[in-house]
């Protein structure tokens, strides 16, 4: 029987009567008395001089109550990277400043270089229009390769070769993988694209920003992934404002995919014009201005090889990536492609030899940055293709040569040869499942049937491992992150029983106030409904770092959990007292404290009241009141891991590709809510589908962002994908954490792309077509068909 | 989007005339151009709105003559039974521009990817306007451009029922406008084909096409039939060759569902 309550109950969204009716409060919602409006100016070349900005006219228009350019954020600090990386040599990476306003120069179309405050939002359209700019227009850098060689143009001045840093994983292997490469009796050599992708959530960013001239307090509400890192770099980094004048409040939020992860320095102005003008400063995002200025995804291009026994047997990996920072470092731009990526560069496999190359690029492009997946999905990409060009060179099945190659069960813990220690798993079991659910046997019929009607099937098999419940602390402060990786929660108690839990994780569709709530339920024994979550709202919760990297239940959920341990503790202490016990003798289960081998017991309720009303209470050991709070900082990330199998049949005469199914099994460990899993991952498998077959952030050679509107920016509809298949049986608990979870939030987005690619590819692989760069448009696989003709 | 004035007539000829001050805009179903104001791409002074006039409404039919009211909506053609055009109203974009959207607007814009413009080339289509009646081949002027002058409206479409017709739309996989669309209608006087989304002059037909069909009605007559990349449109979504071998695999294709 499923489980109708708590850990493993697929209970419904509480969250949900609040989205699916209307009645969620997203920051656009928020209207303040006094509330202005901002509305900002954005280059609309992609490299330029700015020589003035004539804002004159525009204040002088109706309505108007400030201008802001550049030049009043000089004396402001910028907007930092998270992660500070070594070159190859030890050096530092450049770094340059990211101001709040456009100072000096643009670098991206969409940089904003002005911004106008006015009574009305139209006021304010109406006056940024009228600001004149006279900007000096530079030849733009958009393609990386160029970049690199052309020392001429440049993005930074002072970064003459517009690279951020050159860095190699592990440094120390890069010798033997050489020599492994050289001497091996077959390399397959992969060269491959890794798209970029605009994150589009549905909710585009809102900030508001207020200033109490009374107080001196700042208040922030936005639309953020994680309000206290936001409040932090807002503080510290940017505007020097004491940490405890300032609340960064990130109400509900409609979806994030990373882009909301990082500080924008529309925030910043929002809370300087407040100050300035003594009234809140609101600003919403035109979706146009989404697709200029949010942090883009992915943007790698990257050579892989692959060299191996003649039996398929690995033997050593090595790869080159480009990998796109745009135009300025976004917070956690020089991770994504490092330490989230370069690290999982063995994947699911005993491969001895690894060796890892990341030139970081500047361009004069929108930032890039984490994004569903953030670095795994480029490795995952790069080794999956590989293994399947690698396979069909050696006659060898594709399932076979990753069978040949999963490290085993009992080979855990599994330090790879680029520095995690894999805990636990059984890449087989899920790779078994996988195989059953998608029928693969009944494959060869199934094609055969698409070939009677002209199209050609195609079987993609893949294996992905991702590493999540970012991250140890002492591990990534000694790799160069510039934050702790904790995470934190409160448990309150109140005086009848009910509990709000105070969490650092913030949900944008996540659903942690329901799941978060099963397992405190579950813990104490009593109803969900009994519990609330409380989260975004940096002056209720604890200093916890947010959500992304599939961290939130591994991390705050285990902070919680351990708050949730010393709440129970201290209330059995409260219940021998009132059951004139020793604190040894007393049992906690179902909601109930008992006195072992009596019949003597006390429900939870009389308990808590008890704590709150402390007359019959020992004050003398006992301070009163049950609320505790604590903090966790994980010792390992988790390692989800799974098979996915993609199904595809393609038109040969348009190159149209049809997803027919798509089959994941995954081993997230321990699920708390199957139904939650279940639409995280068909989540990420639509955006995975949408990377591999439609979306793509395309600029031209002068900067313009040709795909900048949904009527050139493919997102998946409901038609472009499948039924899923989804499993999550195949569980190997996370040996770590006290819930034994891996997550579950980014999975489907990894495992996908290469999927859909590798079945696309053996589609059309006796026509002798080898690699396609995603997204498989229709015209990119005509256009293959046609050149292997 | 700035501020504009709007009028709703009831009438064509308050329409006429409300349309002939200065900055005046027709304004349709607005699929295209309110879009275009909301980017602020567009800033007419006044809009007329058409769609409070009763006499371009509606489907009508006399014999085998079909004559839809300009301000008809989508919505509306799709469920009028009227066979591959109403099918093919039926996959114009989505619900809410199909509930607004009307045939009249859509041939007036004469976007080079709109469906609308291959379906009343290829079926020979008569063009009313408040002024006179205009044949659909002496109607498309290129990419956005028509026959129609300053301030004249387009009230009605007329078209002989033909005796068999299909459209085969490719959808741009972003906007799911055409890609590439082919019209193929048969009638008593031949058969017509017409090509949408494919060109950089817009809406054509495929006259060596015709010829092969004329023929010999089957896909087969387009066997030994090349289309040339020339001026076709180039851009993310399609080379112009890809565009190219759209225009043939359609119309086969259309042939074959006739």
């Amino acid at each position: 029987m499923p489980k109708d309550h708590g850990i493993g109950a697929s209970s419904k969204r509480r969250e949900d009567v609040r989205y699916l009716t209307g009645r969620g409060n997203y920051t656009d919602d928020i209207t303040l008395q006094g509330q202005t409006y901002a509305v900002f100016v954005r280059s609309e070349i992609a490299n330029g001089i700015i020589k003035s900005i004539d804002t004159s006219a525009a204040a002088a228009m109706p309505g108007v109550l400030a201008i802001f350019t550049g030049d009043d954020f000089t004396e402001v600090g910028g907007n930092p990277a998270g992660w500070a990386i070594l070159n190859r040599d030890g050096s530092p990476m450049k770094e340059p400043k990211r101001p709040v306003l456009a100072h000096g120069k643009v670098r991206h179309v969409g940089d904003a270089y002005a911004a106008v405050v006015a009574e009305t939002r139209a006021e304010a359209q109406a006056a940024a229009e009228a600001i004149e700019a006279d900007i000096e227009e530079l030849p733009a850098i958009i393609n990386m390769a160029d970049a690199l060689a052309n020392s001429d143009n440049r993005v930074h001045d002072e970064i003459e070769d517009n690279c951020c840093f050159d860095w190699g994983w592990i440094e120390d292997n890069r010798e033997a993988v050489d020599a492994a490469i050289k001497a091996a009796p077959h390399v397959t050599t992969l060269e491959l694209v890794n798209n970029r992708v605009v994150p589009n959530a549905m909710e585009t960013r809102a900030s508001i920003g207020e200033y109490d001239p009374g107080t001196g307090d700042y208040k922030l509400t936005t639309t953020s992934q994680n309000p206290h890192l936001t409040k932090l770099l807002i503080a510290v980094f940017v505007m020097g404002i004491p940490e405890h004048k300032l609340t960064v409040v990130a109400p509900d939020v409609g979806g994030g995919f990373g882009s909301k992860i990082f500080h924008y320095g529309e925030e910043a102005l929002v809370l300087a014009a407040a100050k300035k003008l003594g009234r809140p400063v609101k600003w919403t995002a035109t979706r146009s201005e989404a697709f200029l200025s949010d942090a883009h995804g992915r943007d790698h291009v990257t050579k892989i090889e692959l060299a191996t026994e003649a039996d398929g047997t690995f033997i050593a990996i090595r790869t080159e990536t480009m990998a796109n920072m745009g135009a300025y470092l976004s917070n956690f731009s020089t991770a994504t492609p490092t330490f989230l990526h370069g690290t999982l560069m063995a994947g699911n496999y005993r491969v001895p030899h690894v060796y890892v190359n990341v030139k970081a690029v500047f361009t004069n492009t929108a930032p890039v940055d984490a994004y569903r997946g953030a670095g795994r999905p480029e490795a995952t990409f790069s080794i999956e293709r590989v293994i399947d060009k690698c396979a069909r060179e050696l006659g060898m099945d594709p399932v076979s040569i990753r069978r040949k190659n999963f490290i085993q069960p009992d080979q855990f813990p599994y330090t790879t040869p680029v520095a995690l220690e894999y805990d636990t798993g059984n890449y087989d079991a899920t790779m078994d499942k996988a195989l059953e659910l998608a029928d693969v046997a009944g494959f060869a019929a199934r094609k055969a049937e698409s070939a009677a009607k002209g199209k050609l099937r195609g079987l993609g098999i893949n294996a992905y491992i991702e590493a999540c419940g970012i991250a140890p602390s002492n591990l990534v402060g000694q790799l160069g992150s510039r934050v702790g990786l904790y995470d934190a929660a409160t448990v309150r108690v109140n005086p009848t029983g009910s509990i709000s839990v105070m969490v650092g994780a913030h949900s944008h569709g996540q659903g942690h106030e329901t799941s978060f709530a099963q397992v405190v339920a579950d813990m104490i024994g009593i109803p969900e409904e009994n519990i609330d979550i409380v989260h975004g709202d940096t002056s209720k919760i604890p200093f916890g770092m947010g959500t992304y990297g599939s961290r939130s239940l591994a991390v705050c959920g285990s902070a919680m959990v351990k708050a949730t341990e010393k709440v129970i503790a201290k209330a059995k202490k409260v219940a021998a007292h009132m059951l004139e016990a020793g604190d040894g003798d007393i049992e906690f289960a179902d909601g109930v404290f008992s006195v072992a081998g009596t019949d003597k017991s006390i429900e939870w309720g009389a308990v808590t009241l008890g704590a709150y009303v402390p007359h019959n209470y020992p004050l003398e050991d006992l301070e009163p009141g049950l609320e505790e709070t604590a903090f966790y900082d994980p010792n390992n990330f988790t390692y989800p891991a799974g098979a996915y199998v993609c199904e595809v049949e393609v038109d040969p005469d348009t190159g149209k590709v049809e997803v027919c199914a798509f089959t994941a099994a995954d081993d997230f460990g321990n699920v708390i809510n199957p139904m939650i899993v279940e639409g995280q991952v068909h989540g990420g498998i639509g955006q995975g589908i949408g990377q591999a077959l439609l979306e793509h952030g395309i600029y031209d050679d002068n900067g313009q962002l040709l795909s900048g509107s949904y009527m050139d920016y493919a997102m998946p509809r409901a038609t472009d994908v499948p039924n899923y298949t989804v499993d999550h049986s195949c569980q190997t608990p996370c040996t770590h954490n006290p819930l034994g979870v891996k997550g579950c939030g980014e999975a489907g987005a990894i495992g996908s792309p290469p999927a859909v690619v590798n079945a696309v590819v053996d589609a059309l692989s006796e026509m002798g077509v080898t690699h396609i760069d995603m997204p498989l448009s229709p015209n990119r696989v005509w256009t293959a068909i046609q050149a292997a003709k | 989007m700035y501020n504009f004035e709007f009028e709703q007539p009831s009438t064509v000829a308050e329409a006429v005339a409300a349309l002939a001050s200065e900055d005046a805009q027709a304004l349709a179903g607005g699929q295209t151009l309110i879009p275009t104001m909301k980017q602020r791409l567009a800033a007419p002074g006044k809009l007329v709105s058409l769609s409070g006039i009763a006499e371009m409404q509606g489907v009508s039919s006399e014999g085998s003559s079909v004559t839809i009211g300009a301000a008809t909506t989508h919505a509306e053609v799709a469920a009028a039974g009227l066979g591959a055009i109403s099918a093919l109203a039926g996959n114009i974009g989505d619900p809410a521009v199909r509930n607004r959207g009307t045939i009249g607007g859509s041939l007036a814009n004469n976007d080079p990817s709109a469906d609308y413009p291959a379906a009343a080339l290829a079926l020979g289509a008569t063009i009313v306007t408040n002024a006179r009646e205009i044949a659909a081949d002496d109607f498309f002027d290129g990419m956005f451009t028509t026959a129609l002058e300053e301030g004249e409206i387009i009230t009605a479409i007329r078209f002989e029922t033909p005796d068999a017709a299909c459209y085969q739309k490719f959808e741009q996989p972003a906007s799911h406008f055409a890609l590439t669309g082919v019209f193929v209608a048969k009638s008593g006087s031949g058969v017509r084909v017409a090509v949408t989304g494919a060109s950089e002059e817009g809406v054509h037909r495929w006259t060596a096409a015709e010829d092969a069909l004329n023929a010999d009605f089957s896909a087969s007559a387009l066997d030994g039939l090349s289309v040339s990349s020339e001026a076709m449109i180039a851009d993310l979504h399609g080379s112009a060759d890809y565009r190219a071998n759209l225009v043939k695999v359609l119309t086969a294709r259309a042939v074959a569902d006739c």
